[in-house]
């Protein structure tokens, strides 16, 4: 049967299995709205494209799923770039349909043109335009195929409007072959065999954790070979959840702003073994002088990750779940009972450590935004859904929330977009309606993405904005304090930002306010008990900093520890 | 070192887009490109001429086989190849000077495609050391106008450059 452009992508979504689409109508789009009028999707209208983007990357972060989203051509497929690229950075799998002027306009700098599959070339893992009917159906299946398979990432397809409206012969297509892109799942097994044997002859090692281990699902795996060896863990922000953080192994974050045993059990391990990981700088401090003793054995699905930045002793190349599930059964051969033995010298360092220097505030005068972040983990058992912006704001949370299970952190790592938490934490509630979703965020991310509060009150989306407000760009002012000899330049938000409980008010949200320490756990409480979404104004300490740090560049054993 | 690297592509709109776009992006130093369709109509074939350190290089083939319309990357520095480039270059000549440009033209195997009466345009095909003792050559005499082809390059022996 004959099905116009609009109908076959209709169909190829749910082929897909497409439950939700985040949009922004336009006029380039419109004969796909007027099909989805009947289609069998939620439907989420954004008011601004990022967070159409933004709410898509959190949908997919906490279901695994892929996330749909739909703009229209021109500054609607612009404004969708800050979410593609943040979505790129931290690996999650979406599809980013959007609007094109008619094919034989394309070049005429016509009304709403822009050559979005030009600008987001090096932000998609891969992008179409699609210049001919009779390929949509194909297009669509791999846009999906990629986007989910291998190291996911965004896929972009540019759709003009001539053919959304041109009808051909719909058949959706078996299977996708791409003969440029066939991921690597498996592991060599010879390198899998030596990565034991290299395990098994450690005495200090660690285990370096890093996204691809949520995204490739392999939580339990890991879990079983820590509790099966012994093995200390650190995770990087995108890894933090893919091991329980308050397991005694978890050695909480490393890098920038990581715990200080984490950091110099990193810098004086004789193997390392890194996990979904890419040697981010953030991670590594100082390259030349990471973890200078250690051996390096290195799982990722993406060769590109390996020996980029770090030189790579013993590379395995494919899927962190099975090549971990490998490794447990050639270990299961071995004494491992008596390796798990021999490291209780290293473990003990490393409490040592931990007794030297941990994480640390005192609560006094105005409120700590550490102790915001405490008695939201205290109040939720660790169960809820957090996002972030970016600052101190998402290192607090990643210091101070012992994240427990994977996929319930949602935060901007690579890209490091503020802005990014609240449409995020929008996605993850349409994902899970019936689960506590929080984002924490600060004064100046807020900013960024507040106009979402429109689309969380017409939904009926209960997430609750935990807002950390010390009246600055906290992190600048953190780093001018510490590099620029307390020159703020633009870097202070005090009294002119929006009374964030009227803004909420006036979308027809709930606003809350506490100035006191003792007010921050009766209005949690409240705030967790209304089933409408809430922001609270916490009004923190300006002059809190996030400790420890590791100056840029700075070998990561060089912490500003106060 | 310098790297003589060959790709398989997709034919499609793009392409090159994309692998420039890659090298621009990542800070990788391209020297020449040269772009063309093989005997099957839907695949191009590439010679990028490109230097870097072992892990710059490691790194363009692994990000150059990333891209999703890449099929097939080879390095074909650790393998016996075969390299050439064709040059047109239009020479200013005097009465003095004319006798000696065809002489260079001949020791060089080129041909003399156009004559002027101030210039001598030439061709000449060769690798990049010929092209380049011929450019030295012509140099002093006055070269008004120079275009390269880029560099072809291919294995040498039975087997086709991408079955290594």
């Amino acid at each position: 049967m004959k099905k116009t452009g609009s109908q076959i992508i209709i169909e190829c979504l749910k082929k897909e299995g497409v439950e939700v689409i985040f949009n922004y109508p336009g006029g380039a789009v419109l004969p796909l709205f007027d099909e989805l009028a009947h289609a069998p999707f939620q439907k989420i209208l954004v008011r601004h494209e990022q967070a159409a983007v933004h709410a898509a990357d959190g949908y997919a972060r906490t279901s695994g799923k892929v996330g749909v989203v739909l703009v229209t051509s021109g500054p609607g497929a612009t404004n969708t770039v800050t979410g593609v690229a943040t979505a790129y950075m931290d690996s999650v799998p979406i599809v980013v349909l959007t609007g094109q002027i008619p094919t034989y306009l394309i070049g005429n700098d016509a009304f709403q043109e822009a050559d979005i599959v030009g600008i987001t070339r090096p932000c998609t893992k891969h992008n179409y335009l699609v210049k001919d009917i009779k390929e949509l159906s194909r297009i669509i299946k791999e846009a999906f195929y990629i986007a989910r398979s291998g190291r996911p990432g965004p896929v972009l397809v540019d759709l003009p409007k001539d053919i959304l409206v041109e009808s051909t012969e719909f058949k959706y297509p078996e299977k996708v072959t791409i003969r440029g892109y066939r991921p690597v799942y498996e592991g060599h097994p010879g390198q899998i065999q030596r990565a034991v044997a290299l395990i098994l002859k450690s005495k200090k090692p660690v285990f370096y954790v890093g996204g691809g281990v949520i995204s490739s699902n392999a939580s339990k795996e890991l879990f079983q070979l820590v509790e099966m060896l012994g093995i200390p863990v650190t995770m990087t922000l995108m890894g933090l959840g893919a091991f329980p953080g308050n397991h005694p192994l978890s050695l909480g974050m490393l890098g920038m702003h990581g715990t200080y045993r984490a950091n110099m059990a990193v810098m004086e391990s004789d193997l390392l073994i890194a996990l979904g990981a890419r040697f981010d700088d953030r991670v590594t401090g100082k390259v030349e002088s990471f973890a200078p003793q250690a051996k390096v054995i290195h799982i990722d699905i993406d060769p590109t990750s390996i020996s980029k930045n770090v030189k790579v002793d013993l590379p395995i190349v494919g899927d962190c779940k099975r090549i971990l599930g490998k490794i447990i059964a050639l270990l299961e051969k071995e004494d491992t009972h008596s390796y798990k033995e021999g490291l209780q010298k290293w473990r003990r360092q490393i409490e040592n450590w931990k007794a030297i220097y941990d994480l640390s505030y005192r609560q006094e005068g105005m409120i700590k935004p550490q102790f915001v972040i405490e008695k939201i983990y205290e109040l939720t058992q660790g169960e809820a859904i957090l996002s972030t912006e970016v600052g101190q704001n998402q290192m607090w949370t990643a210091q101070y929330f012992p994240f427990m299970k994977p996929r319930t952190l949602l935060t901007s790592g690579g890209l490091g977009t503020m802005g990014y938490g609240f449409p995020a934490a929008i996605g993850a509630q349409i994902a899970f309606p019936n689960r506590l979703v929080i984002n924490i965020s600060g004064d100046g991310s807020f900013q960024m993405n507040s106009q979402e509060l429109a689309t969380a009150v017409q939904y009926r989306l209960p997430v609750k904005v935990a807002i950390l407000n010390n009246g600055c760009l906290g992190m600048v002012r953190q780093w001018q304090e510490f590099f620029y000899e307390k020159r703020y330049v633009c870097s202070s938000l005090e009294g002119i930002s929006p009374d964030f409980v009227k803004l909420a008010e006036a979308y027809g949200a709930v606003g809350l306010r506490a100035t006191q320490p003792e007010e921050v756990v009766p209005i949690l409480k409240k705030a967790f008990s209304i089933r409408e979404p809430v922001v609270i104004d916490f009004v923190i300490d300006p002059c809190e900093n996030v400790y420890p740090m590791v100056p840029a560049g700075e070998p990561l054993n060089q912490m500003r520890l106060v | 070192m310098r790297h003589v690297i060959t790709l398989l592509v997709e034919n499609e709109f793009g392409v090159l887009a994309r692998i420039a776009g890659l090298f621009s992006g990542r800070g990788f130093n391209i020297e020449s490109l040269s772009v063309a369709e093989t005997l099957d109509p839907t695949i191009s074939t590439m010679t990028i001429v490109t230097r870097g350190d072992d892990a710059i290089i490691e790194q363009v083939i692994k990000q150059l086989n990333k891209l999703i319309p890449v099929i097939k990357v080879v390095d074909l520095i650790d393998k016996e190849f075969v390299e050439r480039e064709m040059v047109l270059v239009k020479v200013s000549t005097t009465a003095q000077t004319r006798d000696e440009v065809l002489r260079i033209t001949e020791i060089f195997k080129g041909k003399i495609l156009d004559v002027g009466n101030k210039t001598y345009t030439i061709e000449v095909t060769g690798d990049e050391k010929k092209i380049n003792a011929l450019l030295a050559l012509l140099k002093p005499l006055g070269i008004k106008e120079l275009v390269r082809t880029g560099r072809v390059a291919m294995a040498r022996g039975s087997r086709s450059s991408t079955e290594l």
